[in-house]
C-alpha cells in the first residue's frame, strides 16, 4: 500500500517538474504554457505528501481544500475518490490548479517546504480536475436536489458569481446569473489569458452548472437593464459579484495618447474578442514592436506576455519597485522572463510622449530607490534626481490596476458602501440590505480568484438559510 | 438572440432597424445607447436608442453601415437576429426647458437627434432644427422634425437642397440674430462638425451638448477605452456621456483616438472588396 510509505521514503522523493511548452516557441503562440503531470509523476509527487495530522496547508487554503484526503487518494491511484475529495470543497479546481497563487497559500503552508521544497498541491490541483473533467461521463452526476421554491438572482458571472449560483443550484433553488457581458466567466474569460487558462476550461465549468439547472442571461447590465430594486422584487435573494472593473489611470501627460491601452482595454480585446489570436478577428489591436506594460501584479504579467505573442520584439515590464516586491504569481514571473519579456525595475513613468500624428512613440522614465517601509509593508520607492529616460514604446500599457465599478451601486444609494466604494458585508456576505448578499472583488477590491469563490460558497450558504427561514 | 422585425433603408447606407428587446426598451430614456454584436466574433458597435416602445418591447436603431461591423448589422433582414443587444447605457439627456434651444444634426446624426429634439419640445421649448448632408438623399427626417420644430433648415454640401454648405452657416444667422438666437444648441452628427459648432457658439456663450462617439468595448467603464479628455479630466463616454459639454471636450484628442484602427479597417475594406486579407 502505497500510504504506508515511511516518513523516509517519503521525504526522499524529489519534487516533480512541470514539463511547459518551450520558450521560444510558446512565446509566439497561444496555447497553453504548462503542459500538466503525467499519472506517474502525479502519483510520485502525491507520495511527497506527510499526511500531516495538524493539515497546516488546508489552513492555508482559503475555500479549505481537503489536501491530505485528495492527494492520498491520487497516490494511491484512486483519481475517481480524489476528485470526490478534491470537488467537495472547490467547485472550479481546473481553474484554481491553474491561477491560483499556491506560493503563499497551501504550498506556503506544507511542513516539506521547510526544509526544501513544499508539495505542489496546485500542480496537483490541476491534474485531478483535468482528469475528472475528460472522465466526467464516467463519474456520478451531481445529487438529485429537491426543490426549495425559491429563486435566487446572481449578478456576474466570474468566479464569485459562478461559484454561488452553483452552491445555491444544488441546494435545491432556482437561480439566474445575469451577466454584463456577451460572454460568460469574468476576469477568467476576458482577463486571464489562453495560455494560462484555457477557454475551453472555463465553458466546461459553466456547462456543469447550466447541467444542474442554473440559468445564464448574458447582456443584462444590473443598474441598467434591471435595476437592484427590480431583482429584489422579482427574486426572493440576490448576490452580487459583479466585480472590481474600474481602470486605475495612470494620471500623467499622454495617457490618451493612441497606443495607450488600459490593460482591461487591451486584454479583453485578446481574450474575450479574439483580437490578434483569430486569423480574421473582427476586433483590432495595436501589436507594437516596442510594448511597455506598467505594473508589477498579475494582470501586467499577462499583459506583457499577450504583447510577446502578438509579435513585440521588445515587450518590458516597467514598475517602480524591484522584482521581490511584485505582486505576480512567482510562476508567472519566471515564464515571463524565459519568453524574453525585459524587467525594467526601480522605474517609474512620468508622461508618454507622443509623435504630431498623436501615437505614443516613447515612455519618459524616472529612476527610483528603495526607502523605508511604507504602511504596506514594502519599502517605499524614492526617485532619484536626474535620471529621467526614454524608453522607446509605441503601445503603452497601464496595469496599475481596478477599482470597484460604480455602475451598480450608484443606482442603489441604499446599499452601504466603504470609503473606497466596495460594497461592505458581515462575514458572510450580508449586505446593508435584507436578501442582498455580495462577494468577490466588488467586496474586497481586486483580490484573487479563489477568494472570490470563498466569499460565493459562503454567501450561498447563508442566503440558503435566509431563504429557508423566510 | 434579439430579433430584428424592420430594416428599412433611408438614405443610402443607411438603415432604421426595429429590434425586439423588452428589458432595454422598458428601462431606457432618451440620449442612452446598446452596444450591438451582430454574431458570434463580431465586434461590439455602440448605436444610440432611435426610440422605444415599453409596450410592444422594441428599439428602434439608426445604423450607417460604414464599416465591416455596422454592414454586418445592417444585413441581418426583418425576421433574422441580432446575437446581443445590451443596454441602455450612458446617461440620459438633461432635459429642461431652456426657452429658444436649436438642434443640429449631421448624417446619421439627425436620426439620433430625433428624439432628443422631441423631448426638448415636449418640454416646452421652442425648436430650431438645423440639418445637413452630402446631397438631398441623405438629408434624414425633414418632414418628422417639422411636426414639432418652430423651423427646420437644411443645407447640403452639394445644394441639391436647402442652402448649399454647412449647418454652421444656418447656425450663423441665428446666433447673429439676437431675436432668434437660441439659450441652448444641441449638436449631434461628425466630430468635426460637432467640433465647429462648439467653436461657433463659444464666442456667443451659448450652452452646447454634444454626444460624443469614442471607441468603446464593454460600454460599463470597464476598459477604459472610451476615455476623452472634457475639461482637464479624463471622463468615460460610456458611463459618463456620451452628451457632454461642448465647449470643454478636447476634440482634437477625440477625433487622433478614433483613426486609431485605421489601418485595420482599411484591411477589412479590402477584405471585403474580394481583395482577402493581405
Ligand atoms: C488580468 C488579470 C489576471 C489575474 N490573474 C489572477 C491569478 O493568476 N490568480 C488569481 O487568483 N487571481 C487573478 N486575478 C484576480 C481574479 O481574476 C479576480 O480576483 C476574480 O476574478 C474576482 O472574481 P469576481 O467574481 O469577484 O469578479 P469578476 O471576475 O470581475 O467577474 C465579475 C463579472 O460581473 C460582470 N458584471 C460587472 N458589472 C455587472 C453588472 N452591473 N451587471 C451584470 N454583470 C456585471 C462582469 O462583466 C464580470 O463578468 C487576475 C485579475 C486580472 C484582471
Ligand atoms: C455612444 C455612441 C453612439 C453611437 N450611435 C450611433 C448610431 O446611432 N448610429 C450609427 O450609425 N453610428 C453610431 N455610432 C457610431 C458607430 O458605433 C460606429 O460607426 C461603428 O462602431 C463603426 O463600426 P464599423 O465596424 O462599421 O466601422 P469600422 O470600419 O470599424 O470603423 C469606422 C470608424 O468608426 C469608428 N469606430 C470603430 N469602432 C468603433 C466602436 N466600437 N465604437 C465607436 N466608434 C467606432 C472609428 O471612428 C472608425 O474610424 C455611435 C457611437 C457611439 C460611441
Ligand atoms: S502540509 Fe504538505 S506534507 Fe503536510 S499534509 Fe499538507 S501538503 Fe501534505
Ligand atoms: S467602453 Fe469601456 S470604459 Fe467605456
Amino acid at each position: 500500500m502505497i500510504n504506508n510509505l515511511s516518513a523516509k521514503e517519503r521525504l526522499s522523493i524529489a519534487r516533480e517538474k512541470m514539463p511547459e511548452q518551450d520558450a521560444a516557441l510558446r512565446s509566439r503562440n497561444f496555447a497553453e504554457v504548462n503542459l500538466g503531470l503525467s499519472l506517474e509523476q502525479a502519483m510520485r509527487e502525491a507520495q511527497r505528501c506527510l499526511l500531516c495530522k495538524s493539515r497546516p496547508c488546508v489552513a492555508g487554503c482559503p475555500v479549505e481544500v481537503d489536501i491530505p484526503e485528495f492527494v492520498a487518494c491520487l497516490a494511491q491511484g484512486d483519481l475517481a475518490a480524489a476528485a470526490h475529495a478534491l470537488m467537495r470543497d472547490n467547485a472550479l479546481p481546473a481553474v484554481c490548479g491553474r491561477v491560483c497563487p499556491q506560493e503563499v497559500q497551501c504550498e506556503a503552508k506544507c511542513v516539506r517546504g521547510v526544509r526544501g521544497l513544499p508539495v505542489a498541491v496546485g500542480y496537483l490541483e490541476r491534474f485531478v480536475a483535468d482528469w475528472a473533467m475528460a472522465n466526467s461521463a464516467d463519474l456520478p452526476g451531481p445529487p438529485a436536489t429537491v426543490p426549495s421554491g425559491k429563486q435566487a438572482a446572481v449578478v456576474g458571472c466570474g468566479p464569485a458569481g459562478l461559484t454561488a449560483a452553483g452552491e445555491l443550484a444544488t441546494r435545491g433553488h432556482e437561480v439566474t446569473i445575469f451577466e454584463a457581458l456577451h460572454d460568460t466567466g469574468g476576469v477568467l474569460r476576458y482577463g486571464i489569458p489562453e495560455f494560462r487558462l484555457p477557454k475551453g476550461i472555463i465553458d466546461q465549468e459553466v456547462r456543469r452548472l447550466i447541467d444542474v439547472g442554473v440559468r445564464i442571461e448574458c447582456n443584462v447590465i444590473i443598474g441598467k437593464t434591471l435595476t437592484l430594486g427590480q431583482l429584489r422584487e422579482q427574486y426572493d435573494a440576490v448576490f452580487i459579484g459583479n466585480g472590481a472593473g474600474l481602470p486605475v489611470m495612470l494620471g500623467i501627460d499622454g495617457e490618451n495618447l493612441k497606443g495607450v491601452y488600459s490593460a482591461n482595454e487591451y486584454l479583453t480585446r485578446v481574450n474575450l474578442m479574439g483580437a490578434g489570436q483569430v486569423f480574421d478577428s473582427a476586433t483590432p489591436i495595436l501589436r507594437g514592436r516596442h510594448v511597455a506594460v506598467i505594473g508589477g501584479g498579475n494582470t501586467a504579467m499577462d499583459c506583457v506576455r499577450t504583447a510577446r505573442r502578438l509579435g513585440a520584439e521588445r515587450a518590458m515590464i516597467v514598475y517602480r519597485r524591484g522584482e521581490s516586491e511584485m505582486p505576480a504569481r512567482v510562476e508567472e514571473v519566471h515564464h515571463a522572463k524565459q519568453e524574453g519579456v525585459e524587467f525594467v525595475m526601480l522605474t517609474a513613468p512620468l508622461a508618454v510622449l507622443g509623435d504630431e500624428a498623436g501615437w505614443a512613440r516613447a515612455l519618459r522614465c524616472q529612476k527610483m530607490a528603495l526607502g523605508e517601509p511604507d504602511a504596506s509593508g514594502r519599502r517605499r520607492p524614492v526617485s532619484v534626481a536626474g535620471s529621467e529616460f526614454d524608453l522607446p514604446a509605441e503601445v503603452v500599457i497601464n496595469a496599475l490596476g481596478t477599482r470597484a465599478n460604480p455602475l451598480l451601486t450608484a443606482t442603489e444609494p441604499a446599499l452601504k458602501l466603504n470609503k473606497w466604494g466596495n460594497i461592505e458585508t458581515d462575514e458572510r456576505g450580508a449586505t446593508s440590505l435584507p436578501g442582498i448578499f455580495a462577494g468577490g472583488d466588488i467586496v474586497r477590491g481586486g483580490a484573487t480568484v479563489i477568494l472570490a469563490m470563498g466569499d460565493g460558497k459562503r454567501a450561498a450558504a447563508a442566503m440558503d438559510a435566509y431563504l429557508r427561514s423566510a | 438572440m434579439f430579433k430584428v422585425l424592420e430594416n428599412e433603408v433611408l438614405a443610402p447606407g443607411l438603415h432604421r432597424l426595429v429590434v425586439e428587446a423588452p428589458r432595454v426598451a422598458a428601462a431606457r430614456r432618451p440620449g442612452q445607447f446598446v452596444i450591438v454584436r451582430s454574431a458570434p466574433g463580431e465586434e461590439r458597435i455602440p448605436l444610440t436608442i432611435g426610440d422605444a416602445d415599453g409596450a410592444s418591447g422594441t428599439l428602434t436603431l439608426f445604423v450607417q453601415a460604414i464599416g465591416a461591423g455596422t454592414r454586418k448589422i445592417v444585413a441581418v433582414p426583418p425576421g433574422g437576429f441580432l446575437r446581443d443587444v445590451a443596454g441602455p447605457l450612458g446617461q440620459p439627456t438633461h432635459i429642461e426647458n431652456w426657452g429658444r434651444v436649436a438642434c443640429i444634426g449631421g448624417g446619421v446624426g439627425t436620426a439620433v437627434l430625433y428624439p432628443l429634439a422631441k423631448a426638448l419640445a415636449e418640454a416646452g421649448n421652442q425648436v430650431t432644427t438645423v440639418i445637413g448632408g452630402r446631397s438631398a438623399e441623405f438629408i434624414l427626417l425633414e418632414k418628422e422634425l417639422a411636426a414639432f420644430s418652430a423651423e427646420v433648415r437644411v443645407t447640403t454640401e452639394d445644394g441639391s437642397r436647402g442652402r448649399r454648405g454647412f449647418v454652421t452657416l444656418e447656425l450663423e444667422d441665428l446666433l447673429r440674430n439676437p431675436a432668434r438666437r437660441p439659450r441652448s444648441v444641441f449638436a449631434i452628427g461628425p466630430v468635426p462638425m460637432m467640433r465647429a459648432v462648439a467653436e461657433q457658439t463659444r464666442p456667443h456663450g451659448v450652452a452646447t451638448i454634444v454626444s460624443l462617439n469614442p471607441i468603446m468595448i464593454d460600454g460599463t467603464g470597464m476598459c477604459g477605452g472610451c476615455r476623452v479628455v472634457v475639461g482637464t479630466e479624463a471622463r468615460f463616454a460610456c458611463v459618463d456621456g456620451p452628451e457632454f459639454d461642448g465647449h470643454l471636450v478636447d476634440f482634437q484628442g477625440l477625433a487622433d483616438r478614433l483613426t486609431m484602427y485605421h489601418e485595420h479597417e482599411a484591411q477589412c475594406r479590402l477584405a471585403h472588396a474580394g481583395g482577402g486579407m493581405p
